[in-house]
């Protein structure tokens, strides 16, 4: 099959972008779309030209690292899809396609389509852990955890911080990643001792980092590749309004 | 109360409770269809309520004292959130594509302008009697049905309190989640409850405008 992309090529985060047209031949269905961009890529270094930078890692749809916006969808219009496991047999011959990367204040371009997601690192260094003293791993089974809330807190560690949430959201809101951080710790044992300051000093950090504000879209949902469920967000809003009253009530 | 999230919180209680005064004020349009002396009677009523603890028309004051702070408020608050947003995203997309969203999500901003625009005329039009054609002061019945015999404006009513009816629906469901009442698993029921909601409360409001064009309310 034959592909038109239209690709956003720009060389550093100081300079200016500008689409660049390539046209993909004779490409196969059963490709992902990644390896679509590294056959271009090898035309592209064939011809002394510059390779399409772009962020891949594990290319099985666990590790986060790939994510560009697709027709206007980011990891493409596959649902529950990362852009490595999104195969050309989603598109038809002959299908023009505008690649662009994710586009928020707290990502900036590093190059092409690579953003530099550290903003998600640093709201994760906020408070997105649990503290453990140093000594012997402790037995499993001491503390109890029920099964549905570590069904639950599974549902919301599936998220792999790809940023796909920030790219899809109106608002270029960072709320379903902190919600899903927040979440999966604020469901077990282990997160609660540091809970009310977890969430307090997280959303801070998101406010910090220069995301927007989040007015239930739900557009974070949809192109999540893990689909992590908005339903967490209200348990976000719901932590947080306990953790500032703990903060006005003198709790550490 | 600094970040965005606590700003929302204002936003939706202060979206609360315009909401409650609407719901009450939809109430007391109804009371329309009884005939103008109930109805004058009602809006009287409305001015001595509180007696004999409060002088005439207090109540009324205190009400709108409370609406005023909610509108300002909200209107904050809204501004707040948004330009954060704006701010977030510099440089926007070639193409984004919306799946998920509802054209009631989307008109939340621009919604709201209109809706902003809607009440001042709706306060010199019923409340000041600026731009009501011979407004007679306490006729609060002959007002409305003057009002709503030029077309236009009966029109306009209606378009107004269909943006009211998107702009309750997406900040009943938007605001109960603001405020961490939704709950797992599933939000899809409590979209619905805000779509009924939404739906009763603006045709409640329609009602009104619609009964006088057919000429049901002379």
């Amino acid at each position: 099959m034959n592909l038109t992309l239209h690709v956003w090529r720009q060389p550093d985060g100081r300079t200016a972008g500008r689409f660049e047209t390539y046209e993909a031949r004779d490409v196969s269905p059963a490709m992902s779309f990644l390896e679509l961009l590294d056959v271009v890529n090898e035309g592209l270094i064939a011809r002394r030209e510059e390779p399409i930078a772009f962020d891949h890692d594990c290319r099985e749809g666990i590790c986060g690292a790939c994510g560009m916006v697709i027709n206007g969808r980011p990891h493409g219009p596959r649902r529950a899809t990362t852009a490595c496991q999104l195969h050309l047999r989603q598109f038809t011959d002959g299908d023009e396609l505008w690649i662009e990367p994710w586009r928020a204040r707290a990502f900036p371009v590093v190059k092409d389509l690579i953003v530099n997601r550290s903003a998600f690192d640093r709201l994760i260094q906020a408070g997105g852990f649990v503290s453990v003293n140093t000594g012997g791993a402790p037995e499993a089974n001491t503390i109890p955890v029920p099964k549905p809330a570590a069904e639950r807190a599974m549902d919301a560690a599936e998220c792999i911080g790809c940023g796909a949430c920030v790219a899809a959201c109106p608002n270029a809101s960072a709320m379903l990643y902190v919600a899903a951080k927040v979440a999966h710790l604020a469901l077990l044992p282990q997160g609660q001792p540091e809970r009310a300051r977890r969430v307090v000093s997280m959303v801070d950090a998101m406010d910090a980092e220069g995301f927007g504000a989040c007015t239930n879209h739900a557009e974070c949902t949809a192109a999540c590749p893990k689909e992590i469920a908005i339903d967490f967000i209200a348990q976000l809003n719901r932590d947080y309004a306990h953790g500032l009253l703990h903060r006005l009530s003198g709790g550490v | 109360m600094r970040s965005l999230i606590g700003q929302k919180m204002l936003m939706a209680v202060s979206g609360a409770l315009l909401l409650g005064y609407l719901v009450l004020h939809m109430i007391g349009n109804l009371k329309v269809f009884q005939g103008p002396a109930h109805f004058n009677a009602y809006a009287e009523g409305l001015r001595v309520l509180g007696a004999p603890l409060l002088g005439r028309g207090q109540a009324l004051w205190i009400v709108r004292i409370i609406l005023l702070a909610a509108v300002g408020v909200h209107i904050w608050s809204a501004i707040a959130v948004t330009r954060a947003s704006w701010r977030a995203r510099p440089a926007g997309y070639q193409r984004l594509e919306l799946v998920e969203t509802t054209y009631a999500a989307r008109t939340m901003r621009w919604g709201a302008a209109i809706i902003v625009l809607y009440v001042i005329y709706h306060l010199l039009d019923f409340t000041f009697g600026r731009v009501n054609p011979g407004f007679v002061p306490g006729d609060v019945y002959r007002n409305v049905v003057a009002s709503f015999r030029i077309f236009p404006v009966a029109l306009a009513y209606v378009i107004a309190n269909v943006f009211v009816g998107l702009h309750v629906y997406h900040g009943v469901w938007s605001g109960a989640q603001t405020l961490g009442l939704n709950r797992a698993p599933s939000d899809r029921w409590r979209r619905r409850g805000a779509a009924v909601f939404a739906l009763l409360l603006t045709a409640g409001y329609l009602l009104v405008p619609l009964a006088v064009i057919t000429g049901r309310l002379r």
